[in-house]
């Protein structure tokens, strides 16, 4: 079949500082086809989009529409080409409206007149099958209507060429089928499709032909029905890689950290979980997974001390019964607390009380090995703050979903950045930068974090490395307990990897490990058991041994659950 | 004489200066710039417009082009002072407070050395009546509602009805909330921020030149033209965000301002010298009240647009 | 856009990319640069304004000589300066943890004020009832208070609602203003509102008048620089102004924080409106802090909130001020000249951060591979 290029590119290249984004690409773009472009994340898939979209320039190269050159400077000149652009971050006013977000931009339309504008929206909606309300405010939407809105706002103004930038990524398996629905009927209807994906399931199932990106560089395009999964991952990654993760056997598990009926509101006053039960053990890896925003930030950051309960329980279990107390996790004023509760006893197994020592005989006492736990700990950490938590020397570590804007401080250099959990030690009014610049140039060197040294910025780090130096920083401190939300995301295939292995490593050590992530397989293939949210609600509970991709699937959507999150033994 | 009614017509026609001044201001952060020079462009608004009728006051002009043309004086006086603004926070992405702090020092500088040249006999006492035709002749205190009060009304409402009933408004809002949303869909960002910035300087100068011409009609009015550019600033949270209701706003301020002048002329009202200045005190602590009050309620529709205060660079990465 | 099409389509005429880093010298020589283009345009406004330039264009070397005699041509003048710089510097400090924790205090110049009038209030009620020294002991305590409770009501709001405090800060000028206002009113019986000099409450002459409000502000800055960089206090409120989320999530007392630093800075105010009213006035009105408040959030915004950097930036702006108003005398120029001066300045130096954060690209020299 005679096929029409609908657009072209040549020797297209971008750089970013030194950074080089895209070299010498060239790829074609034909009308009524849809083309995935794929690569791992960062190879310069989005950049090079975002040069047929106009919202970058490239320092090289040129692009062709019908054949005559086309110079794209800014958005606007990529409209008047008909060409769209639905970014992974929508772009959206959230005070607006559907429809008014539609019609933004529009200036030579004629009159402002919503309620024509709201008549037309209707009828693409209609058109296409998609669900709308013109007239909702985008702050009241979920995900995938605001993706709805963008992939309107760009059939309303007539584009015939829509880039599609991780379209998937917050979207359920049955929503992910609804838009494959749309895509191919614009398809039939002559429009040219790129998808921009890492995922390679969905490029053999909704794609033509297959553009694949490594390191800024144009591998080959090649038709998807000439090619299989195994090729297309040796292109994208450029050698065969064993993608199994390996996985231990759990060991010596024991309940680390009981949660019980959590329920929580977040400052709108909506019910963000609803009655969250699940014990993560000591010496496993519990996975979470759940479309995002099914209340996995929040589960973690409530756990963490960061969000005041409505109600429920977070116990924290220590098997302390007959073992030494140590400076490492008590500090003295926590020691002497537990002394006047009556929590020690001595080898003998008889009642120790420090009252009216000097500390300094407290230390000796201590460091002796002789001070033991009469039961395990058991501390409830209902309402507490991260600092409460942490005096209570409990050794929670949490590795949240956004680095430079929660775990780390961006415009802080590496070794400030180590002190932001422990900068309250040691006496009087001043820092001591001695101890964490040494942890800084540690986990540089065992994580091989790629720096000029410890005075950088981490804001000036790539992805990964800004990652390792989080991880590591969590890590460092010994913890009893590890949270990690979306570790890998946006970080290459060896980073990732490092971050696998990092768990693994923790899990190993006995630290009760809890993962969120988005990317079932990795899901499957690193934890131990997975829980299921949706909605703020605990849908199920599986082996990860076992369990299949479309089992988790349908529990990632299921709306109520019977059982709550009773599903473990 | 009904003191009431001259009371309440008198804080209409104080209002007018904060009504300008604030529209001026509401424009500006809606393009998403936070604009503190407002101060240092309502002086050199007045500074302008009385420079030209200086320079026609004695002509023998017409009286209408007299009042067209020192307006128009006022009017461009304003934007230029917006273009420096725009030029630095906008194209440069300067910090836009401190560029708004450094117009303030220079406008209102500028503005008192400018007025030292005007001669007042010239630019205020043959002008001063032109202004106030609408009601001309007039004995009661209507007369003293001139032209550029009932442009300041008609500004502020058609200001409003630019910003929700047009397109170019809802680009405009759409800069203000999300510039990267604005430019994805095609919206010259830095046009929209250009003109908003621009017109609304307009607008502010337009406040001085209504104070300094027609509300006071006195030769020292300009001195305090600055600290009622700040009142315009206050204004923009009172009216919250919304052009039309700067009328509203600004007549309480007035009411609040001229009350302690007032208030001892109300038979039975005895008021000592020492009141003075803490009636004087009350907008401020009323805008205080207000700030409070919305930050409390925390109402979506009814807080700053979102990207105000921060430059916006396409290629952030 | 559609002509342009039509026109041929070309590609853009400047194109702009942000800069990793610059070399400090390099940024510094661009600042130096951005300041004397703006001493040109001064020449030209100033021709444009005075009248003794325009008639004697010859002057015009003069003109410029004249921003430097301003500040030095006497030990008296040099003193002056360095006094002024003191009390600008000691405001810009105030307001610098404020600014680190990115809380936008525009409120130094009512937190000044409420600091004088803290110390003349005293002055006036106790003066020569209790011996000089308890006096001025009391004096310093009481500026302290007020330019801290000034501080500390709009950061209760922000601390429990975020109650914007640009807006909040600067609506306190006024009220600060209204206050002083008030107090002339009732302790003045004649009603003219002038205090004239009290006689008590004067701060001791170290060999020289100035000297010790200049050994003081040197003492803070160097007091600030320590409390900020290497202080536990200092790295909560910078962890708090990089980012809130951060600060909760290692759990930091946000509101705590904001309260606190916010009472130093306010404090650190009315240290300012002590020097001010123990040290030089003695008497107070509205106006006597003269707008300082504001020019010090541009002092200490032009050297990027570091306490080391002010003592350059607020001698820049002593110095113009300084000149400008010696020009005003020497040429006979409205005496409100020097605000012209330094806004100009202003806006050079402010506009220069554009060349040393961005770089340009204009067309047909970008293919040379411009990456740097």
């Amino acid at each position: 079949m005679e096929k029409k290029l609908a657009l072209q590119m040549r020797g297209i290249t971008k750089r970013f500082g030194s950074v080089l984004a895209n070299n010498h690409v060239d790829l074609d773009v034909y009308e009524g086809e849809i083309l995935a472009i794929l690569g791992e994340n960062g190879c310069g898939k989005t950049t090079l989009m975002n040069m047929i979209a106009g919202i970058y320039y490239p320092d090289e190269g040129h692009i062709y529409m019908e054949g005559r050159e086309v110079v794209i400077r800014s958005p606007k000149d990529a409209f008047d080409h008909r060409i769209g652009m639905i970014h992974q971050h929508f772009k959206l006013v959230d005070l607006f409206t559907a429809a008014q977000n539609i019609i933004l931009g529009m200036e030579d339309q004629g009159r402002y007149n919503l309620k024509d504008v709201n008549a037309r929206v209707r009828e693409i909606a209609e058109k296409y099958g998609f669900r709308l309300d013109p007239e909702k405010k985008v702050y009241d939407m979920s995900v995938s209507e605001k993706q709805t809105v963008e992939i309107i706002k760009v059939l309303y103004r007539g584009a015939d060429v829509l880039i599609l930038d991780e379209p998937t990524a917050v979207l359920t398996p049955q929503e992910i089928d609804r838009l494959f629905a749309v895509l191919r009927k614009m398809k039939e209807d002559g429009k040219s499709i790129i998808i921009i994906t890492h995922k390679l399931n969905e490029v053999l199932e909704v794609s033509d032909r297959v553009a694949i990106l490594r390191r800024g560089e144009h591998i080959a395009t090649v038709n998807t029905a000439d090619t299989n999964e195994a090729e297309l991952t040796e292109m994208m990654m450029g050698q065969k890689i064993d993608l199994n993760i390996r996985r231990s056997d759990p060991v010596n598990v024991q309940p680390r950290l009981i949660i019980n009926g959590l329920n929580l509101y977040d400052s709108e006053r909506v019910h963000v979980l609803k009655d969250v039960s699940f014990t993560a053990y000591a010496g496993e890896i519990l996975g979470i997974a759940g479309i995002a925003g099914s209340g996995q930030r929040e589960l973690l950051e409530a756990i963490a001390g960061l969000q005041p309960l409505e109600s429920g329980e977070i116990t924290f279990r220590n098997p302390k019964k007959d073992k030494p107390v140590t400076f490492f996790h008590k500090s003295l004023r926590r020691v002497e607390e537990l002394d006047r509760e009556h929590a020690f006893h001595d080898p003998q197994g008889k009642e120790i009380s420090f009252k009216g020592m000097s500390r300094k005989d407290i230390r000796k006492w201590v460091d002796s090995g002789e001070v033991l736990f009469k039961e395990d700990e058991i501390i409830d950490l209902r309402n507490k703050n991260p600092l409460e938590i942490r005096e209570l020397g409990i050794r929670l570590s949490f590795v949240p979903e956004d680095r430079l804007g929660m775990g780390l401080v961006g415009n802080m250099d590496i070794t400030d950045n180590m002190m932001l959990r422990s900068y309250r030690k040691g006496p009087g009014g001043l820092l001591d930068r001695k101890k964490p610049r040494a942890l800084a140039e540690e986990i540089i060197q065992s994580l091989q974090v790629s720096t000029p040294g410890t005075a950088t910025p981490v804001r000036r780090l790539s992805g990964g490395n800004v990652q390792k130096v989080l991880v590591g920083r969590e890590i460092a401190f010994a913890p009893k307990v590890l949270m990690a939300a979306y570790p890998v995301r946006g970080l290459d295939i060896n980073s990732s990897y490092t971050i696998y292995h990092l768990l693994t490593r923790q899990k190993e050590n006995g630290v009760a490990v809890i993962f969120v992530g988005e990317d079932l397989d990795v899901l499957l293939a690193l934890s131990d058991r997975i829980l299921v949210m949706n909605g703020g609600r605990v849908t199920g509970l599986v082996d990860a041994r076992s369990a299949t991709k479309e089992e988790i699937g349908l529990m990632m959507t299921r709306t109520e659950s019977r059982e709550g999150g009773e599903a473990h033994e | 004489m009904n003191i009431w009614l001259d009371f309440f017509i008198d804080s209409l026609a104080f209002g007018a200066t904060f009504i300008y001044g604030s529209t001026g201001e509401i424009l500006t952060e809606k393009a998403g710039h936070l604009n503190l020079g407002i101060p240092g462009i309502m002086c050199m608004g007045g500074a302008g417009g009385c420079l030209v009728l200086n320079l026609i006051g004695k002509s023998g002009m017409p009286g209408f082009l007299i009042v067209l043309l020192g307006t128009l004086g006022s009017l461009a006086a304003g934007m230029l002072m917006g273009l420096i603004y725009s030029f630095l926070t906008v194209t440069l992405r300067a910090n836009q407070n401190v560029t708004g702090l450094a117009l303030t020092t220079f406008g209102a500088g500028l503005m008192k050395v400018l007025m030292k040249l005007t001669d007042p006999v010239v630019y205020l006492v043959g002008p001063k009546q032109l202004f106030r035709f609408p009601f001309a002749g007039r004995t009661d205190s209507l007369q003293r509602l001139g032209v550029l009060f009932f442009l300041a009304v008609a500004v502020a409402i058609a200001a409003s009805w630019v910003l929700f009933r047009t397109r170019a408004g809802l680009n405009l809002r759409a800069v203000g909330e999300s510039p990267a949303t604005a430019d994805a869909v095609g919206i010259n960002v830095t046009r929209y921020k250009y003109a908003a910035t621009m017109i609304g300087s307009g607008i502010a100068g337009l406040g001085g030149f209504y104070y300094i011409i027609d509300y006071m009609a006195s030769q020292e009015a300009y001195l305090s033209i600055e600290a009622f550019g700040w009142l315009s600033i206050a204004l923009v949270i009172f009216a919250l965000w919304r052009p039309h209701l700067t009328i509203l706003g600004s007549t309480v301020f007035g009411l609040l301002f001229s009350c302690s002048s007032y208030i001892a002329n109300i038979p039975g009202v005895q008021i000592t010298m020492a009141a003075k200045p803490i009636l004087k005190m009350l907008p401020y602590l009323v805008t205080v009240l207000v700030l409070i009050v919305t930050s409390i309620r925390n109402k979506r529709e009814n807080q700053p647009p979102a990207s105000l205060g921060q430059s916006y660079f396409r290629e952030e990465r | 856009m559609s002509e342009n099409r039509e026109k041929k389509v070309r590609e853009p005429l400047v194109h702009l990319t942000r800069r990793s880093i610059m070399s400090p010298a390099k940024a510094w020589g661009i600042r130096v640069m951005a300041v004397l283009l703006g001493l040109l345009v001064c020449g030209i406004v100033a021709f444009l304004l005075v009248d003794k330039l325009r008639q004697n264009p010859g002057r015009i070397g003069e003109f410029y000589y004249t921003f430097i005699k301003g500040s030095f041509s006497t030990p008296r003048k040099a003193w002056k300066f360095f006094k002024d710089l003191a009390i600008l510097l000691c405001i810009a400090l105030a307001l610098t943890p404020a600014f680190r924790m990115r809380f936008w205090n525009t409120g130094a110049e009512g937190q000044t004020l409420m600091g004088i009038w803290g110390a003349i209030a005293v002055a006036f009620y106790w003066g020569g009832k209790i011996p000089e020294g308890l006096l001025l002991v009391l004096m310093f305590a009481a500026s302290l208070l007020c330019g801290a409770a000034w501080g500390l009501i709009p950061a209760l709001f922000k601390a429990k609602w975020n109650t914007n405090e640009t807006l909040f800060t600067l609506m306190m000028n006024y009220v600060a203003s209204y206050v002083v206002a008030y107090f002339l009113v009732v302790w003045v019986p004649s009603g003219s509102s002038n205090l004239g000099k009290l006689k008590y409450g004067k701060l001791p002459s170290l060999g020289h008048d100035y000297l010790l409000i200049i050994l003081v502000t040197l003492l803070l800055t160097i007091g600030l620089h320590i409390y900020l960089n290497y202080s536990k206090h200092g790295y909560e409120l910078n962890v708090v102004g990089e980012s809130i989320r951060t600060a909760k999530y290692v759990g930091i007392g946000v509101g705590k924080v904001i309260i606190r630093t916010m009472i130093l800075s306010g404090a650190l105010c009315g240290l300012a409106g002590y020097l001010i009213a123990a040290g030089l006035d003695q008497t107070i009105t509205t106006e006597s802090v003269g707008g300082q408040g504001f020019t010090a959030i541009m002092v200490c915004w032009l050297a990027k909130f570091h306490p080391l950097g002010m003592i350059l930036t607020a001698g820049l702006v002593t110095l113009l001020d300084h000149g400008a108003a010696q020009i005003s005398q020497d040429f006979s120029v409205a005496s409100d000249f020097p605000d012209v001066v330094v806004g100009i300045i202003l806006f050079f130096v402010i506009g220069s951060e554009f060349f040393i954060n961005y770089q340009l690209h204009f067309r047909g020299h970008e293919k040379e591979g411009s990456v740097k």
